[in-house]
């Protein structure tokens, strides 16, 4: 038998060479092969999200108006779930069983083994009863999150609010998962990078069916959660609650900035509503019922909107006249209850007559401008009209109007200021001359504005010549400064001697003698500064508006206030900017008849179906 | 003279050795395997370990009982043992406890046994006694028909249960005739068939077809050595099948590419045979015959499997095949498998450190997938020293099989280390995706009593024969 013995070194040679082509394979997927190892770490980790509280908002005084509540998003994990007893359950959590078998259903589907949200944001009242009896029902356990509280029922726009992050949001930055909040309009959008803080991770070591064994190497890589950074706005709550209260009634907007800083100060869009609607469990709900109101509520009226400017856009035509020298301070014009020019027929309001530029401001004449705007526009100096038109939009440019301030609003529109191009479309190259668009020349046409841009003027006519751009926030926790194009002015075309005249002209307008488009301003002891303006607006109520700052030296505050509806300005913008500038500067107001008419001011409005 | 004979002395302890070292890492991985935080004492016989340590203690009782028992008592009924396994494997899948869509365990009362471990102890003895027994020429077709049949029999049990891993391991048993002077090329085309059998359950026919084309063409290379005509052979298959396969796409016959194929191989095989009539060159006609049968065998397991198995046997089968799916998958078993032996690095992530198996997240991680904890636990450090450890254990073997100077021990030695080898390849395979999911015990690791007892006694009465080996003549 031992003929065949040299076939032991074949078995022999076959054994070998498969444990050999073994060891190169293990050799393969254990040292060369990264991938197993990442594939073990998915399989047996799992991240336990820790959320941190939102940083806090403050007003400018030091006043708590945003902070945080705890809130437990109640979780269930089909995998542990046992039978248990349901009408406690119900009891406890104040729902139906049938919500009950549905929540359950639901988890299941998300997955059998991993947990899902049960019911979000049990209140921590029902939490602390549930914690009681949690024993008595295996499956079930809270996750905290914290909420939004509003301490005081103001500035839902200003402020916006917090809601759940979309798949989008998510796409774009991986910071975000399903589940997390992100600030969706308002300051909590412009700051939510400070105020979300950062996510910590706690890491657990889990079995194969997804329960929880201990922590993944002792905490070695768990990282603690940041809270958010705290930020104390520019908002003077005291005035901002006035602001609204005064508001109450109507449709519109109040927006008061600091000159000196171009911190806002208040901003009001009326109506508003109860920023603590938009948080929670009823969040969606409530945004829903809000979204159908037919008054809008939801829509920032301070600067979302496009509004002729009215009369306050004379402040500009008289500049850019004294500037490009084709009138004067004492440049007399006649009005005759109007001004005509061909087939142009403009009305005007009883006043004096002639007027220089400062009585025209004073008493708001419709016919001064509209000459002074013709001699802009037919200014020999230029070619063609439509060429002084359009360096008569840069000076309107310089003032910020056309285009967005590049605030810290997000949703910050720029308004419009046609373009030569514009009439040349309509009506055709050499088709139109100053007449066809005299209505520019009180602030009517084709122009709009936000109430942003008004306020932004009155702040810069407020410092006799540039603005900083307006901005909510003045500090942020852990910063020394805010973004530095807060705190950059920006000049406009005209040096401060040509803002004399406006200023006079405003002063006059509120503090006469001998009256004054806005003289019901009139603040006791204090020099206010005003322009009224009246918009129309086809077929119903006119627009009431009112800019204006105070003191005229050193001022201190600077508005504007823009009624939708509201008549003459002097009707209703004119009262409201009175009292604001009362409270700001006195911090009490003595003029109760005043806000008795103003609450009791009736507009009616009548909303498009 | 009487020589004093210390069995003792005799006894090969470097494969005690070895077999001792294989058994213990082993029980510290079933350990590992089971581990939990919350598990106390070691000799907790509640737990996977203890029982293992349990029968461990008792192996090792069994050596010493071997070690007294004489080697003529297993020479001499090495055939009543072999029937008695036969008569245990037909009562298990009738009687036996069905587990996981398989009868394999006897229980009883508590107490649980698996035949077909035994049985294969008692097939490497009637195979030895009867290839040594007084007479056997190995070149008779005669022989090879009995070995066959010795073979056969407890294979077509096992079938009953089924469990086509232990089917396999019993191709081992070529290994063993090939030594003794099997044509190689006869024991090479046994294993074809069965893995013919278990391929024509898994892959297509026409991926079978062109196998056995290419093994055949390799063959005649082999056996010919003139590359010209392989490849003429070749070529003319290919052209033949896309000539039909054009034919059919332009006047729109619809012949299945398996049959186009078919027809090409038998064509050229014609012309094969005819070119040779007269050079009285024999392989050709016999790789054509073998060709033939090959190809029929295969339909034919198909045809079996589709048409004459009821629904619930097909089941059961593609389960072991691992074509049909539990709960998860096998897929995911060889995954995570994988996973786990992947993920242990070089060094491996430390004893009782492994993520995957002190979680569970390989099923069967106690029996049939005990080595991804060596894996995972001891890195490549560890596999590679595990097999190592069963390559020398293997070597060992077939060095002190050789230096029998009886053929019933030698033959015994080479059923030894074939049976062992074929465990640890296919098992080892398994774990790391080079082999597909088939559920054997890796030697000595295993969970279980029944494979752990048939795997000492089967290596132990080899150690008992070496042990004599001077004193024994046949």
């Amino acid at each position: 038998m031992n003929q065949y013995s040299t076939r032991q070194f074949i078995i022999g040679g076959i054994i070998v060479l498969v444990f050999f082509i073994y060891i190169i394979r293990l050799f393969y997927i254990q040292v060369i092969d990264k991938s197993y190892r990442n594939s073990a770490e998915n399989n047996s980790q799992r991240n336990v999200v820790q959320y941190p509280s939102r940083g806090l908002i403050y007003d400018r005084k030091g006043r708590l108006l945003v902070c945080n509540e705890a809130a437990y998003d109640l979780m269930l994990n089909p995998q542990e779930l046992r039978a248990f007893d349901t009408s406690e359950f119900c009891n406890i959590l104040g729902i139906s069983k049938e919500q009950v078998i549905d929540g359950i259903q639901k988890a299941k589907f998300f997955s059998h083994y991993k947990s899902s949200p049960f019911i979000y944001q049990v209140s921590d009242l029902t939490y602390a009863l549930f914690q009681e009896s949690m024993y008595k029902f295996p499956g079930f356990y809270a996750q905290p999150r914290t909420l939004r509280k509003y301490t005081g029922k103001i500035a839902a726009h200003l402020f916006g609010y917090v809601g759940e992050v979309d798949s989008s949001v998510i796409k774009k930055d991986g910071y975000y998962q399903i589940g997390d909040y992100i600030g969706m309009s308002g300051m909590e959008k412009s700051y939510e990078k400070e105020l979300r803080g950062k996510k910590g991770v706690t890491k657990y070591l889990v079995d194969v069916h997804n329960r929880v064994k201990g922590s993944f190497q002792n905490g070695m890589f768990d990282t603690a959660s940041v809270i958010g950074k705290n930020i104390v706005s520019t908002i003077d709550a005291g005035l901002q609650e006035y602001g609204e209260k005064l508001m109450a009634n109507c449709r519109g907007s109040i927006v008061a900035i600091e000159p000196s800083t171009g911190e806002v100060l208040a901003l009001v869009s009326s109506p508003t509503y109860d920023p603590q609607l938009l948080v929670g469990r009823l969040r969606s709900k409530n945004y829903g019922e809000l979204k159908q109101d037919s008054r809008l509520p939801l829509f920032n009226r301070a600067i979302m909107p496009k509004y002729p400017p009215g009369s306050p856009f004379k402040l500009l035509n008289a500049m850019i006249g004294l500037k490009e020298g084709v009138v004067t301070r004492e440049s007399q014009f006649s009005c005759y209850l109007g001004y005509t020019a061909g087939p142009i027929h403009v009305k005007c309001h009883p006043h004096p007559t002639p007027l220089d530029m400062p009585h025209g401001i004073q008493y708001s004449c419709n016919a001064y401008f509209d000459n002074v705007f013709r001699r802009i526009i037919e200014n020999p100096a230029y070619n063609k009209q439509s060429e002084a038109f359009d360096a008569w939009r840069n000076y309107i440019l310089t003032f910020g109007f056309g285009k967005k301030l590049n605030s810290d609003f997000t949703n910050e529109l720029s308004g419009n200021i046609p373009t030569s191009k514009y009439y040349d479309k309509i009506y055709g190259k050499n088709g139109w001359k100053s007449l066809t668009i005299i209505s520019l020349a009180i602030g009517q046409g084709e122009l709009g504005v936000t109430p942003l841009h008004l306020a932004n003027l009155a702040a810069t006519i407020a410092n006799r010549g540039f603005y900083f751009i307006p901005h909510t926030v003045r500090k942020i926790e852990g910063l020394d400064t805010i973004e530095s194009r807060f705190t950059n002015k920006h000049f406009t075309a005209f040096d401060s001697t040509y803002f004399n005249v406006v200023v006079h002209g405003m002063e006059m307008a509120v503090n006469g003698p001998n009256g004054g488009t806005a003289n019901g301003a009139e603040v006791p002891g204090i020099i206010v500064c005003g322009k009224t303006g009246t918009a129309q607006n086809a077929g119903v109520e006119d627009h009431s508006i009112f800019i204006a700052f105070a003191p005229k030296d050193n001022p201190k505050i600077a508005l504007s206030v823009y009624v939708e509806n509201g008549g003459f300005g002097a009707n209703f913008a004119v009262p409201v900017a009175s009292l604001l500038i009362e409270k700001y500067l006195k911090d009490t107001v003595n003029r109760a008849w005043l806000e008795d008419y103003v609450k009791n001011y009736k507009i009616n409005y009548v909303d498009k179906k | 003279m009487k020589r004093t004979f210390n069995i003792w002395a005799e006894l090969d302890w470097i494969t005690v050795l070895i077999y001792l070292a294989l058994v213990t890492i082993g029980w510290f991985n079933i350990y590992a395997a089971v581990y939990s935080e919350h598990h106390s004492s070691i000799f907790d016989l509640d737990m996977r370990y203890g029982k293992q340590m349990v029968w461990i203690i008792a192996a090792i009782i069994m050596i010493v009982a071997i070690m007294f028992i004489d080697t003529r008592f297993f020479t001499f009924f090495a055939y009543v043992f072999y029937a008695i396994a036969l008569i245990l494997l037909f009562a298990v899948a009738i009687f036996g406890r069905e587990v996981n869509g398989a009868r394999s365990w006897f229980e009883i009362s508590g107490f649980h046994l698996q035949p077909t471990e035994f049985a294969k102890v008692a097939t490497i003895l009637a195979v030895a006694k009867y290839l040594s027994s007084y007479g056997i020429k190995i070149e008779k077709l005669k022989t090879l028909i009995i070995v066959g049949l010795i073979i056969f029999a407890p294979v077509v049990l096992i079938m009953l249960q089924p469990d086509i891993g232990s089917v396999l391991v019993y191709c081992a048993i070529s290994f063993v005739l090939y030594r003794e002077g099997f044509p190689g090329g006869f024991l090479f085309f046994g294993f074809l068939i069965i893995l013919i059998f278990v391929l024509a359950l898994v892959i297509s026919q026409e991926a079978i077809l062109i196998f056995l084309i290419i093994v055949a063409l390799l063959s005649l290379l082999v056996l010919n050595r003139r590359i010209i005509e392989i490849v003429i052979g070749a070529l003319s298959i290919l052209l033949i099948y896309n000539t039909i396969l054009t034919a059919n796409h332009f006047l729109h016959l619809r012949i299945a590419h398996y049959y186009a194929l078919l027809v090409s191989v038998g064509i050229t095989s014609a012309g094969a045979i005819i070119f040779n009539l007269f050079k009285r060159i024999t392989f050709i006609y016999w790789v054509t015959l073998l060709l033939s049968f090959a190809i029929a065998f295969a339909y034919s397991v198909d045809y079996v499997f589709d048409h004459l198995l009821e629904p619930h046997q097909q089941h059961r089968i593609n389960i072991l095949l691992g074509k049909e799916t539990d709960l998860k998958g096998t897929e995911y078993n060889v995954n995570q498998s994988k996973i786990a032996i992947g993920s242990g690095g070089f060094m491996g992530k430390g004893y009782l450190q492994g993520t995957q198996t002190k979680f569970n997240f390989v099923p069967e991680q106690s029996t049939d997938f005990i080595f991804c904890t060596v894996g995972e636990e001891w890195g490549f450090v560890g596999s590679f020293a595990v097999l190592a450890l069963f390559g020398l254990l293997l070597t060992r073997i077939i060095f002190l099989a050789e230096k029998q100077r009886s053929a019933f021990s030698r033959i015994y030695g080479y059923g030894v280390a074939s049976i062992l080898f074929f465990h640890v390849a296919i098992n080892v395979g398994m774990t790391i995706g080079l082999l597909p999911v088939i559920g054997i015990p890796l030697p000595f690791f295993s969970y279980g009593g029944s494979s752990l007892w048939a795997f000492t006694i089967l290596l132990f009465i080899f150690l008992r024969f070496d042990a004599s080996k001077m004193t024994l003549l046949r």
